[in-house]
């Protein structure tokens, strides 16, 4: 059974077709790496999948189970996405912590407020495992111990966006999704990112990165898919597609990024 | 009654004077705690229909809020006391000094509401989306959304603009004499008008304490807020 499956999505923003029938599916503790150019759709995919945008058509399958259908989107209520997003997690390119909040309180919150809802509201379960431990835990994992009651301005932006994946790992998502997490980041600092996501795919952890580090997709993921103009034209190992990729589109994007453009 | 010399002998002792202004600025006090208490929560709302999905209702709120703020504080209180006299609807402000003075505080919650609420539009619009996203992936509620994320970045942006609002509504609890309510400057015009001036004068040195006060508790609590930046 996959972990996930994607068929036919489409999306549009007023005349702008921005997603044109999306197929792809994931397997258990797979790293996916999604490349290409910038405003092929990428975000928008990753958006949808988290349930930020709603697509116009096509489906989403999580171990078997239809979790969207677009022929029912307006009768999903709002505790509906609630409780299926959770199948999600996702780190934005931005980081988005909560300002107000220490590394500790970022990591833990979303938790504790499911944590008092569990067996209260519908399709709310309690995770097991102590809250505050698991939390100290990621942060140790994610290479920040002794940050935990730091806020997150206090942090360079590689520790913030450390923070953000443990925030999402701490809600145990199905599937992680990662919105180019280090393009908002100094060069310098693109390393400890990218090491702590490494990390994850060695404990196989279920992930699709969105990426412009062709490299480290390359290196890391076990499967790789090419899009432009919201569709996918490549997809394959990574030997394949970025090593030796077939498409004249492919050949192209990765010409431009080994020149440095 | 007293003749104008037995006045005079009565109520312009040095001491007399400061009680009775004293006793006055109790009413602007008054006035002032009141309309906080209850326009602070009323703008939010007005905010959140403003803010609304349901167009006729944001029309509606954001039209209310423009002839509120478009309009002389001091004529609203002039309207809303007189107005349901002349509508017919009775006695709503009840009657005397006390309807007087219900009236001047039902038009200032109503005006400080408004101007609280473009503050609060603009606070909350201000918060960055990525926040709520983030909150939203996270499997927050809407609820939890506003008040565990949202509101405390809300609260610190708009601090600056309400301890100027709030400062601007001290002074303006003198426009209530308008209606003859008897505030510390319509008291101290009574002695403006037996030819003593600086009971008028003095009335400003009320008005900077408790601006002074106000300033103080504002600082006080930008710094306790202090320990984030957004
Ligand atoms: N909310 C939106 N409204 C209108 N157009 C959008 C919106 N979000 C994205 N788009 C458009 O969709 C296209 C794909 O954007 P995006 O998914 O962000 O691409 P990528 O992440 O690959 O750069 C772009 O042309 C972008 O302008
Ligand atoms: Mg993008």
């Amino acid at each position: 059974m996959k972990t996930l499956e994607v068929k036919e999505l489409r999306k549009s923003f007023g005349h702008t077709l921005v997603l044109d029938g999306i197929n792809f599916s994931l397997d258990q503790g797979r790293a996916l790496a999604i490349i290409g150019s910038s405003g092929s759709g990428k975000t928008t995919l990753l958006r949808c999948l988290n349930f930020l945008e709603q697509p116009d058509e096509g489906s989403i399958y999580v171990e078997g189970q239809k979790i969207f259908d677009a022929k029912d989107r307006d009768k999903l209520s709002e505790a509906d996405i609630r409780e299926k997003r959770l199948n999600f997690g996702l780190v934005f390119q931005s980081f988005h912590l909560f300002p107000q909040y220490t590394v500790m309180k970022n990591v833990t919150l979303a938790r504790e407020l499911l944590q008092k809802e569990a067996g209260k509201v519908k399709g709310v379960q309690k995770l097991a495992g102590n809250i505050e431990e698991e939390a100290k835990e990621l942060i140790a994992q994610m290479g920040l111990t002794g940050k935990e009651n730091a806020y997150p301005h206090q942090l360079s932006g590689g520790q913030q966006q450390r923070v953000a994946i443990a925030r999402a790992l701490a809600l145990k998502p199905k599937i992680l999704c990662f919105d180019e997490p280090t393009s908002a980041l100094d060069p310098e600092l693109t390393g400890e990112v990218l090491r702590v996501v490494r990390g994850l795919v060695e404990k196989k952890t279920t992930m699709i990165i969105v990426t412009h580090e062709i490299a480290f997709a390359r290196d890391v993921a076990d499967h790789v898919i090419f899009m432009d103009e919201g569709v996918i034209v490549e997809e394959g190992s990574p030997g394949e597609v970025i090593s030796n990729p077939q498409k004249e589109r492919t050949k192209q994007f990765l010409t431009r990024f080994s020149n440095g453009t | 009654m007293f003749s104008s010399l037995d006045w005079y002998k009565q109520m312009s002792d040095f001491n007399t004077i400061v009680f009775r202004l004293s006793d006055s600025f109790l009413l602007n006090i008054q006035l002032f705690g009141l309309t906080l208490l209850f326009s602070l929560p009323l703008g939010l709302l007005i905010a959140f229909c403003s803010m609304s999905k349901i167009k006729p209702l944001a029309l509606l709120s954001k039209t209310f809020v423009w002839v509120i703020r478009g309009t002389p504080l001091m004529l609203q209180v002039i309207i809303i006391f007189f107005a349901p006299g002349l509508l017919n609807w009775g006695p709503l402000w009840g009657s005397g000094a006390s309807a007087r003075f219900t009236a001047a505080t039902v038009a200032f919650i109503i005006n400080y509401a408004c101007y609280f609420s473009e503050i609060y539009r603009g606070g909350i619009q201000g918060v960055p989306k990525g926040q709520t996203e983030a909150a939203q992936v996270l499997g927050m509620t809407r609820p939890q959304i506003f008040f565990k994320v949202t509101l405390l970045q809300v609260i610190k942006r708009i601090l600056p603009a309400m301890s100027n609002e709030v400062i601007t509504l001290v002074k303006d609890t003198s426009l209530a004499r308008i209606i003859s309510i008897k505030e510390i400057i319509m008291m101290a015009q009574e002695y403006t008008a037996k030819g003593l001036i600086w009971p008028l004068f003095s009335t400003g040195i009320y008005f900077l304490v408790f601006v002074g006060v106000l300033t103080v508790l504002f600082n006080a609590l930008e710094k306790k807020l202090d320990y984030f930046k957004v």
